[in-house]
């Protein structure tokens, strides 16, 4: 028989029933909350009588809404009462179900999908599900981790179970090394250029190969965290040295005797060598060049010294028209080259490249230059309070202050615009962001999704440029 | 969740793919705590000329003559078809909740996003795949501008329509049971309690870190 994948590993040790109609009950380690898809869930949940069946195992966060200036101020700073009620619905529901929540102002608050990692919430061999799409960014640490509906939501608050169905195993390996200047960002955006955003549909996607061990953890999230635009589900990353070393100290990890214990566990979370995969992929790492999209969805996207398609030069009648509609969305003309798109704002932020080591490729890039008089407006949104913290404590605040940006407080921001920060109609935005869908990041926001150093450097220079010449 | 056996009605074509769930339903409306009241703001940026907020009185707003779902032929329209990758995006259930309100109950496209294919099912709209050359036909037949019913039977499972047009459609019978009886899957889980304690007491011994308050 062959050996098991990951993904095989991680389903069979959390099934509770294989049921006869081909579903099955999978137990679920960690639930994380916002305030978002959660208040339809709680509502059910106390409608039905229902109580949460396992309440240490969620952990709860505010991050959609919050507006990232003056938080200190706590939910009183929110000036959208919509907003403001959907909050503070989250903070009574925790209260009263008596779930652990960072709230508003708590320094551990963020970004859901930063803050499960930064405290160990996230651990190798878990489920951890969440009502947001991007909970496959916690597959970085060999965890199963994925997005699930309000339904959903519900199902694992009152059961601690899912009714899931087994997806398929897709391998995406990379070789390397990657190039000079190219990172986790420009890797997962060339992969989905490449196999569409529907190539893993149905799939749980283990990203291998060199071009994925050499990255460092945060940068492993930035790949698996853009698995979803790649239509999976789950996206994961064997174990190793690194996510052991990432996961130890940290608040929720476990210590002394449990740690030896789990840290021999965590081990074996890899793919066995005779496993059989239904998709393998290979992705030469090595041509990869520094990626920014021009399109609506997050395959339109092509090497910073590439151009815009011409869709005079697409056969297809279907593909012309796709791309002919993105590039009327985009204002851009068929053909133009990358580096003649002019930003009106920058956005370094979103749970794809918020981290400390996000903010610290993008200082680098910008430190002593300045942002260009043409760019609007530059900002800086840290994953979380701690990352907050942590940078400012390593200055990199500063350096992004005198060169012209904005230094915020923790959220999704701009990334999808639930709160103040947003593009204006015709916008041009570099973003760091994950998704670049038509009215995302503000209606009528034109959105570019690039690597932090790359949105560093665009925010410099009022256009896009090849930050390997800048490094 | 709503009971779902056989639906028949007008098909509105909306030939686009990747229809992405920011365009079925856009954010600011998601910032509601209750589950109703999104079928006004479907397609929102598609639909309305003007931009929409929350709260507003989405009646008086400038109306988009020329998108598909605005055409008088398809009002009250209960099948939507569409290309492939339909509902990707984000886990938002928002979307089916939106589309189930505007008065949708099918969906028929060759493929769906993996969570917004879920989150169909958990509300009773039925998002069915056919396949390329089956949807392209149905295009076809809507080409026209005439406004064509088809009929959905989903013991049978299989979609009925004009000129003969017939296909036959997968199902995974969970889901299938789940539809036609509108089953409370929670309630049903809760049936399985006995099997989840005893996981969760064997997984205590094996993982106990898993386990473990964080004071
Ligand atoms: S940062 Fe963006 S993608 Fe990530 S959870 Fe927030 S809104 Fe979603």
């Amino acid at each position: 028989m062959a050996g098991k994948t990951l993904y095989d590993k991680l389903w069979d040790s959390h099934l509770v029933r294989q049921r006869d109609d081909g579903s099955a009950l999978i137990y679920i380690d960690r639930h994380l909350l916002h305030e978002v898809t959660s208040p339809q869930a709680f509502e059910g949940l106390a409608l039905a009588g229902r109580s949460p069946w396992r309440l240490d195992a969620n952990l709860a966060t505010v991050d959609h809404n919050v507006p990232t200036q003056n938080q200190a101020a706590g939910v009183g700073a929110i000036a959208d009462p919509t907003s403001r009620l959907q909050v503070q619905t989250l903070d009574e529901n925790c209260d009263s179900f008596g779930i652990t929540q960072f709230k508003m102002a708590d320094p551990r608050a963020g970004i859901v999908h930063v803050i499960g990692p930064e405290q160990g919430a996230t651990l190798p061999g878990m489920t951890v599900v969440c009502g947001d799409s991007h909970t496959a960014t916690h597959g970085a640490f060999g965890a199963l981790a994925h997005g699930i509906g309000t339904s959903e939501v519900e199902h694992v608050l009152a059961t601690q179970c899912l009714v899931a169905k087994k997806m398929k195993n897709m391998r995406i390996t990379v070789t390397g090394p990657l190039g000079y200047g190219v990172t986790a960002k420009d890797v997962i955006l060339a992969i989905i250029g490449e196999i569409g955003t529907a190539g893993g549909t149905g799939c749980a996607i283990e990203f291998a190969g060199e071009g994925i061990e050499s990255l460092s953890m945060e940068g492993r999230m930035t790949v698996c965290n853009m698995a979803i635009e790649a239509g999976a589900r789950v996206g994961l990353v064997a174990v190793d040295e690194k996510t052991i070393e990432y996961v130890k100290g940290r608040p929720y990890a476990p210590v002394g005797d449990l740690w030896s214990e789990a840290e021999a566990y965590w081990r074996t979370l890899v793919s066995d060598a005779d496993a059989v995969f239904d998709h393998d992929i290979v992705i030469d790492g090595t041509v990869i060049e520094p990626q920014v999209s021009w399109g609506t969805n997050p395959e339109m996207v092509t090497g910073v010294n590439g151009a815009v398609p011409d869709p005079a030069l697409i056969d297809d009648p279907i593909k012309r028209g796709t791309v002919e509609r993105a590039l009327k969305y985009m204002g851009l003309s068929g053909g133009q080259s990358i580096q003649s798109i002019r930003l009106d704002r920058v956005f370094i932020g979103s749970c794809t490249n918020s981290r400390i080591e996000d903010l610290r490729e993008a200082a680098k890039v910008v430190d002593g230059k300045r942002v260009a008089d043409s760019v609007l407006q530059a900002m800086v949104v840290p994953g979380s309070g701690l990352v907050k913290a942590q940078a400012e404590a390593e200055g990199l605040d500063q350096i992004f202050l005198e060169a012209g940006f904005e230094w915020r407080d923790p959220g999704c921001s701009m990334c999808l615009a639930m709160n103040a920060d947003k593009l204006g109609a015709g916008e041009h935005c570099a973003s760091t962001s994950n998704r670049n869908f038509e009215g995302r990041q503000g209606a009528g926001g034109r959105t570019h999704l690039v690597s932090p150093a790359m949105a560093a450097a665009a925010a410099v220079a009022g256009h896009f440029v090849d930050v390997r010449d800048w490094l | 969740m709503q009971q779902l056996i056989s639906v028949s009605g007008v098909v509105v074509p909306l030939d686009r793919s990747n229809v992405d769930t920011d365009q079925i339903i856009p954010k600011q409306y998601l910032k509601s705590i209750k589950r109703t009241g999104f079928g006004v703001n479907l397609f929102d940026d598609w639909r309305y000329l003007d931009p929409g907020e929350p709260g507003m009185d989405h009646s008086t707003r400038r109306v988009n003559p020329e998108f598909v779902l605005n055409q008088p032929q398809y009002q009250g329209a209960s099948i939507l078809l569409a290309r492939e990758n339909f509902g990707c995006g984000s886990s938002r259930e928002h979307a089916p909740w939106a589309i189930l309100e505007y008065g949708i109950r099918v969906v028929i496209a060759p493929s769906y996003a993996d969570i917004f294919y879920n989150n169909s099912f958990k509300n009773g709209l039925l998002p069915l795949a056919l396949s390329a050359s089956e949807i392209d036909r149905l295009f076809e037949l809507t080409a026209s501008g005439d406004a064509i019913e088809l009929t959905v039977d989903l013991p049978t499972q299989t979609v009925s329509g004009p000129e003969g047009f017939v296909a036959s459609f997968e199902i995974d019978p969970f889901r299938k049971t789940c539809l036609l009886e509108g089953l409370d899957e929670i309630g049903l889980s809760l049936k399985e309690a006995d099997a989840i304690r005893a996981y969760e007491s064997r997984r205590q011994q094996e993982t106990p870190w898993l386990f473990q308050q964080v004071k």
